[in-house]
């Protein structure tokens, strides 16, 4: 028997399949998912072909909506989702980002070696959780007026160097250097801005996490090099959060302030969670500047999270942060929209590209690229679970041509959170982390069982969809050796 | 007996279906169904209460706005919610009573995060008897 999957695709090659006009009515372009035959199974289950469709109903949606290797089955959009719209024309969504918008990566670096950190693990793991709010409910160390924290939404991560978290170096190597502009805090509800005041600051709980890393592969050295990882048993930080009950506020307001805005517009979707407006309308403008004050506030909280990781770690090791190297090595978002400039059928257009679970995977020489990796082309961070590996890629010229310059941004669930814990205990998975020389402190055994490695999909095989594809190519791979989930 | 509610597996999040012999009811369970997701209910007592007043463009967004109206009280006075008195709801309408308790890490353990209500499998039902279905971020 054919695999259901088999009437509904159209192979183009190995790893691009396409999902034909047709499919559904109302939609403007095909979809195109980049994966292999094996991954396929997965996404059948999970009914997201549907939702790659629906995406693409959005008026002024150009090319494709696009689907990433890790994509499974979301809400409205699917997660590891691309859709880039007309600005001239075509419409933003808020389900398009997400409600944690710019939910991200960023990437520490040491010259700490595996040896030099395994005896002193279980002391700089107890010491970070300490130290980083995380977890459910949990407050941030941090006190900000709501006007103070209306600099923070405008300033992003340079409200926080200016504050004394972190180095002024780090703001350059971060994505829109940590703050975007156009943002307009007053176009953010007062509900947003009361969920973000006590938590900023802090981890979060759910898939976010932060990760002591070892390096067990280099790809490429060179370009290794340049990102200032030399050889194998590196030690690196991982952090993965986002913008908080604030980004959270912010795009439940919009949801349903554009709900009635598709009403207005006369707009057709087939979810309404796709809610959307005309770029060029007040409502649509007014979610970008929303939108803004969320990432500025996620890039604030990543960059407030790296100085305790250092202040940690300059604690535990007794040597200054310049002595055990603690440089950050980019950071990026993988929830988020941007205005954009891409060729389309060799024509120049201006983009609205969502990224809804996906990384912007630009090639050398682009100009938003730092000067210091503009020879190699974009970091990509790509965290897998926490128990398998993570990895770092560089941005390529086909994903500039292929997918809006974008690629995977992690596993992606297999398992439902409620299959996980039943068929795993956390104290189990703790349990074969330890076995496996990962030391873990989690806020709930619960949220360690949902996290577990066998409710994702495995993260090398991600990633080796982007790289044979070539929207992003392996430079490097690391294995965590110290978790703290919220 | 006809349960009040149950969990829709759903691969990143978790969906509800609440049941009800009127919408008010059904509205009421689906908030049952909310805050059992984030704690054990049975250790939560009745102590303060919250007045909700809500409009919405029908009775589906009003479901929506409702459970996040929730989840923001929740977020930004850490109050966990176990009764729900209905006391109006029309299409457009919502009036509402709740009573919980501040969370307290000595006798509650939380589970999981709610980020927000979503649109999702959005589901208003008032066949016999009634049913919502909601999908939540997780």
């Amino acid at each position: 028997m054919p695999a259901p999957w088999q009437e509904i695709l159209k192979k183009i090659d190995d790893y691009r399949w396409e999902i034909p006009q047709g499919y559904k009515e109302g939609m403007a372009v095909p979809g195109l998912i980049f994966t292999s035959e094996a991954m396929l199974s997965h996404i059948w289950e999970e009914h997201v072909f549907q939702q790659v469709a629906n995406v693409a109903f959005l008026p002024g949606i150009v090319d494709y909506s696009l689907a990433m290797p890790d994509i499974h089955w979301g809400y409205g959009f699917p997660i590891g989702g691309v859709a880039a719209t007309r600005v001239r024309d075509g419409v933003i969504s808020p389900g398009g980002v997400g409600f944690d918008i710019n939910c991200g990566v960023r990437l520490l670096r040491t010259n700490l070696t595996e040896a030099e950190v395994r005896p002193k693990i279980e002391g700089l793991v107890a010491d970070l959780f300490v130290n980083i709010p995380s977890g459910l409910g949990s407050k941030g160390k941090i006190r900000v007026s709501e006007k103070e924290l209306d600099k923070v939404l405008v300033k992003g991560s340079h409200w926080a160097v200016e504050k004394g978290y972190g180095e002024a170096e780090d703001i350059v190597v971060t994505e829109e250097t940590g703050c975007m502009k156009g943002a307009n805090p007053d176009k953010v509800s007062s509900k947003a801005k009361k969920r973000g005041i006590p938590q900023l600051g802090t981890l979060g709980s759910g898939n976010h996490f932060l990760e002591i890393e070892v390096v067990d592969e280099i790809y490429d050295q060179e370009a290794a090099t340049v990102m200032g990882i030399g050889n194998t048993g590196q030690v690196l930080v991982l952090i993965h959060t986002g913008s908080r009950g604030f980004g959270h506020q912010v795009c439940s307001d919009y949801v349903a302030l554009l709900g009635a805005a598709v009403r207005k517009y006369g707009i057709n979707l087939p979810d309404r969670q796709l809610a959307c407006a005309p770029v060029q309308s007040s409502e649509g403008q007014d979610y970008l500047a929303a939108m803004a004050c969320a990432a500025n506030y996620a890039w604030a909280n990543r960059q407030c999270i790296i100085h305790w990781v250092r202040d940690s770690c300059t604690k535990i090791f007794g040597r200054s942060q310049r002595e055990l190297g603690l440089e950050q090595v980019y950071d990026v978002a993988h929830n988020i929209a941007k205005i954009e400039e891409h060729t389309v059928d060799g024509k120049k257009l201006t983009l609205c590209v969502h990224r809804k679970g996906a990384t912007r995977a630009f090639p050398p020489g682009h100009p938003d690229i730092p000067d210091t990796y503009r020879g190699i082309g974009q970091p990509v961070l790509i965290p897998g679970d926490m128990g398998r590996c993570s990895y770092v890629a560089l941005g390529t010229e086909l994903a500039m041509k292929e997918s809006f310059g974008s690629t995977c941004h992690g596993a992606g669930r297999l398992q439902s959170r409620a299959a996980a814990r039943r068929s795993l205990r956390g104290a189990d998975v703790a349990r074969t982390l330890a076995e496996r020389g990962i030391t873990v402190k989690a806020g709930s055994m619960s949220s360690l069982a949902e996290e577990a490695s066998e409710a994702y999909k495995d993260v090398n095989e991600v990633v080796d969809v982007t790289h044979k594809a070539g929207i992003s190519r392996k430079v490097i791979r690391a294995v965590p050796i110290g978790v703290i989930k919220g | 007996m006809v349960k009040d509610f149950e969990t829709i597996d759903h691969t990143a999040d978790i969906g509800i279906i609440a049941y009800g012999a009127d919408i008010s009811q059904a509205f009421a369970n689906a908030a049952r169904a909310l805050f059992s997701l984030i704690t054990e209910l049975d250790n939560v007592e009745e102590i303060l209460h919250r007045d909700i007043e809500l409009t919405a463009p029908d009775e589906e967004s009003l479901l929506v706005e409702w459970l996040n109206q929730l989840i923001y009280l929740f977020d930004t006075e850490n109050i966990i919610f176990k009764r729900f008195d209905i006391t109006r709801l029309s299409n457009t309408r919502l009036k509402a009573r709740s009573y919980g308790e501040k969370v307290d890490s000595s006798k509650h353990m939380l589970k999981t995060g709610v980020k927000a209500a979503t649109y999702h499998m959005l589901q208003v039902d008032k066949g016999d008897g009634c049913r919502v279905q909601v999908l939540f971020d997780i």
